[in-house]
């Protein structure tokens, strides 16, 4: 199991992530012989196929992927009224079109990003946006391959929740949200240090 | 030179805490191969051939004598007694156990240095002109910079992970010498109307597999604007920038797959909303990290000493040493020496325990205690009086550190290579050495001039091939060794890329192959022309006639 930390502390996880089915006849992009391992900057995310045969939970909580809730979102305005809905965006698709996609990004109780390998840092970017250029300021929750070592970078990128992969011990990467007392940059949560401090 | 406060200081020892915590997790098996690769090349530790390889940062290439005390402290307890200055100004150990790493960076920490970001996916050590500060060229000291966005740069949330790594040089003349024209983003700082400080900016040059001289995307800038200007790029590039090809993953396709008039329309509308905003450096920032670099107390002397002339006129070995390895200086009686890491025989940029030892004594001595490295790979003492030249010739050369070929032949560019790194196809330090005992002759290389030679073992570039007059690149055919040869490459104001001669050479061909080049520029040459000079007047069809031409009649 995953689990989840909010603020500094373990939580419970309150949201389902819906995930579309994978029928493995999505395309696949190739390049040099190797998969490709990320998606590239505006590309679909899922298929068609994948957007129409995606369960969607009758009841509670639930992050949808965008295209899926663009799919059904007359179906389910009542429940983004009811504060059951959460968007969970993936890194290559563009912020504008989540921006787009609502009036107002606060009916939003939390907004997730997601990462397939660690070493995708276009979460740092969108979670600066989102709290800096769209005034997003519900919960903003890191989802995907997150480990300790991406959370102080998380936090400064303003992020607020983190769900720890499976199989990795969120208690003991709590204190990593902590690693550098005074750095130096300015950032989503801070300017910088000599705005800061006299030095 | 820029000395910690409490916060510098408190920075780089949570960063050895919180790295000793993810090697010991490593360790400990709760961190697998893949997770830890990026955090470990985020501190310059890349698993080589034998051993971890770990580069440490010399902001800028400046050090104080201190400092390169304690580095031949370190590569004596924890390396095999010597070290590789590189291209990035940064100092390589090639034989470090991965378990040391924590302690090395402990040590490392007690003299204000680290090995933060000197590898991996974000924006690497801000490099600069050797000569920065003492250059009479100069219109402007571009070190309080550098340093203000080194520490800009450090741990920047939002650009820890970039598509790919992200190099960055600044430059305060008018004759560049920090090949600013070759990085992801490149700044030359210029005074403008009522001596205001603006810069030239230039985006996605770089060479590796594609070699690409960076476009100018803004020609004028305020100074105060580096770091909301490059925040502007940067974010564009983390955004935008390929993921799924490292080998299209640097800003340099970004930018040639939108054409910089696109790209730079996308960063000025990122810039519109950071303009102004807390990202603008603050004039009191500025005189704060300049109080650092305040000119040296030098003596008021005058322009010419007495003895330095008659050493001059009766020792010709120092004479040669000083026409190649003597700069001018800004102050009237005072010179900026290299110490040659070129030694014929030896590695191209090594220098053992005893000679960094020796370096740091002459700094302490002679040079107010501070020394740099240059990214040709050499070590320089930037203050030295003209009556202490002798002294200080006498001394590097009983250490092997006065060899008279500074801008010469045999001051290569050299990689590692094969023998040590795991990314190269070729070897590039036996090349290195085989042309140097081909031209072992100090007096015909200074008949030949000036003339860069740059190797590297692999389309990655760290030895600089494309912009060598001379560059040579090792490949791998059918899993054997081989070597393009090119020319035409020049770094510099007048920039230009070398083009291949033609099919590759084997290890054994290329001195032969060097002195065909070198016989072709010597018999076509004009009084006043260097190498590059013949080259880009005839072209490259003489020199690959005579290459060729014997080949085939053999």
């Amino acid at each position: 199991m995953s689990q989840l930390i909010i603020g500094n502390k373990i939580a419970l996880n309150e949201w389902t992530r819906v995930v579309p089915p994978v029928y493995g006849d999505e395309p696949t992009r190739k390049q040099a012989g190797k998969v490709v391992m990320f998606k590239l900057h505006g590309e679909d995310t899922f298929t068609q196929k994948q957007i129409d045969g995606s369960e969607i939970p009758t009841t509670g909580k639930i992050l949808l992927p965008l295209p899926i809730w663009l799919a059904n979102k007359e179906v389910l305005a009542s429940r983004l009224a009811a504060g059951e809905i959460g968007i969970v965006l993936q890194t290559h698709e563009p912020i504008e079109s989540l921006a787009n996609a609502f009036d107002d990004l606060n009916s939003l109780p939390v907004i997730a990003v997601y990462v397939q390998i660690f070493a995708d840092g276009r979460n740092f970017t969108l979670g600066n946006l989102l709290r800096t250029r769209y005034g997003f300021k519900n919960e903003l929750r890191a989802v995907g391959d997150i480990m300790r070592d991406q959370l102080f970078f998380l936090k400064r990128s303003g992020f607020d929740s983190y769900l720890i992969k499976e199989g990795r011990n969120a208690e003991e990467a709590i204190p990593s949200l902590n690693d550098f007392v005074q750095p130096y940059q300015s950032a989503t949560d801070d300017v910088p240090v000599w705005r800061r401090v006299s030095r | 030179m820029y000395k910690y406060d409490k916060i510098d200081q408190q920075l780089v020892n949570e960063r050895v805490a919180q790295y000793r915590d993810q090697t010991n997790r490593y360790l400990a098996g709760e961190m697998t191969e893949d997770e830890f690769r990026p955090i470990r090349l985020q501190n310059g530790l890349y698993i080589q051939r034998f051993a971890p390889m770990l580069r440490i940062a010399v902001p800028y290439g400046l050090l104080s004598s201190t400092q390169m005390h304690k580095l031949g402290d370190i590569a004596k307890k924890y390396d095999k007694d010597y070290g590789h200055f590189s291209t990035r100004q940064n100092l390589q150990l090639n034989w470090p156990k991965l378990e040391d790493v924590p302690d090395i960076l402990e040590e490392l920490a007690t003299v204000e240095m680290h090995a933060i970001q000197t590898s991996g996916n974000c924006i690497r050590n801000i490099t600069t002109d050797q000569f920065a500060g003492v250059a009479p060229d100069e219109v402007f000291d571009p070190r309080a910079m550098a340093e203000i966005m080194r520490q800009w740069s450090t741990f920047h949330p939002e650009f820890a992970l970039l598509p790919r790594k992200f190099k960055i040089a600044v430059s305060g003349t008018k004759e560049d010498r920090a090949v600013v024209q070759m990085h992801d983003i490149g700044m030359e700082f210029f005074k403008g109307k009522n001596n205001e400080i603006r810069i030239k900016i230039w985006v996605g040059g770089g060479l590796g597999r594609t070699p690409i001289l960076g476009s100018v995307i803004h020609e004028n800038l305020g100074w105060k604007h580096a770091i909301s200007y490059a925040e502007a790029i940067i974010r564009t590039y983390n955004i935008h920038g390929r993921r799924d090809n490292s080998f299209k993953a640097r800003i340099k396709i970004l930018v040639k797959a939108m054409g910089v008039e696109a790209f730079k329309a996308q960063v000025e509308s990122e810039w519109a909303h950071l303009k102004d905003g807390p990202l603008t450096i603050t004039q009191a920032e500025f005189d704060r990290v300049s109080a650092h670099f305040e000119p040296m107390p030098y003596e008021s002397l005058p322009a010419s000493d007495m003895s330095f002339d008659i050493r001059l006129a009766s020792t010709p070995a120092f004479a040669a040493w000083v026409k190649r390895c003597v700069h001018a200086h800004k102050t009237a009686g005072y010179r900026a020496v290299t110490l040659s890491l070129k030694t014929h025989g030896e590695a191209p940029g090594d220098a053992s325990s005893a000679q960094m030892h020796t370096v740091a004594d002459l700094a302490e001595v002679y040079s107010f205690g501070e020394l740099r490295v240059s990214h040709q790979q050499n070590l320089i003492l930037a203050d030295v009086k003209l009556s202490d030249l002798f002294a200080v010739w006498e001394k590097a050369r009983a250490a092997g550190l006065a060899t008279a070929n500074i801008g010469l032949l045999t001051d290569m560019i050299c990689c590692p290579g094969g023998d040590f790194c795991s990314l190269a196809n070729a070897k590039s330090l036996p090349i290195a050495k085989s042309i140097q005992a081909q031209f072992d002759n100090l007096d015909y290389l200074h008949d030949i001039g000036e003339i860069e030679i740059n190797i590297s073992g692999c389309m990655n570039a760290c030895g600089h091939h494309h912009v060598g007059h001379i560059g040579i690149l090792g490949v791998d055919k059918d899993d054997e060794e081989w070597y393009q040869v090119s020319i035409g490459g020049k770094k510099g104001n007048d920039a230009s890329l070398g083009k291949v001669i033609g099919r590759s050479f084997a290890a054994d061909e290329m001195p032969e192959v060097i002195q065909k080049l070198i016989d072709t520029y010597v018999k076509e040459r004009t009084d006043e022309e260097q190498f590059i000079d013949t080259v880009r007047r005839i072209g490259a069809e003489p020199f690959k006639a005579h290459v060729y031409a014997e080949k085939e009649s053999v």
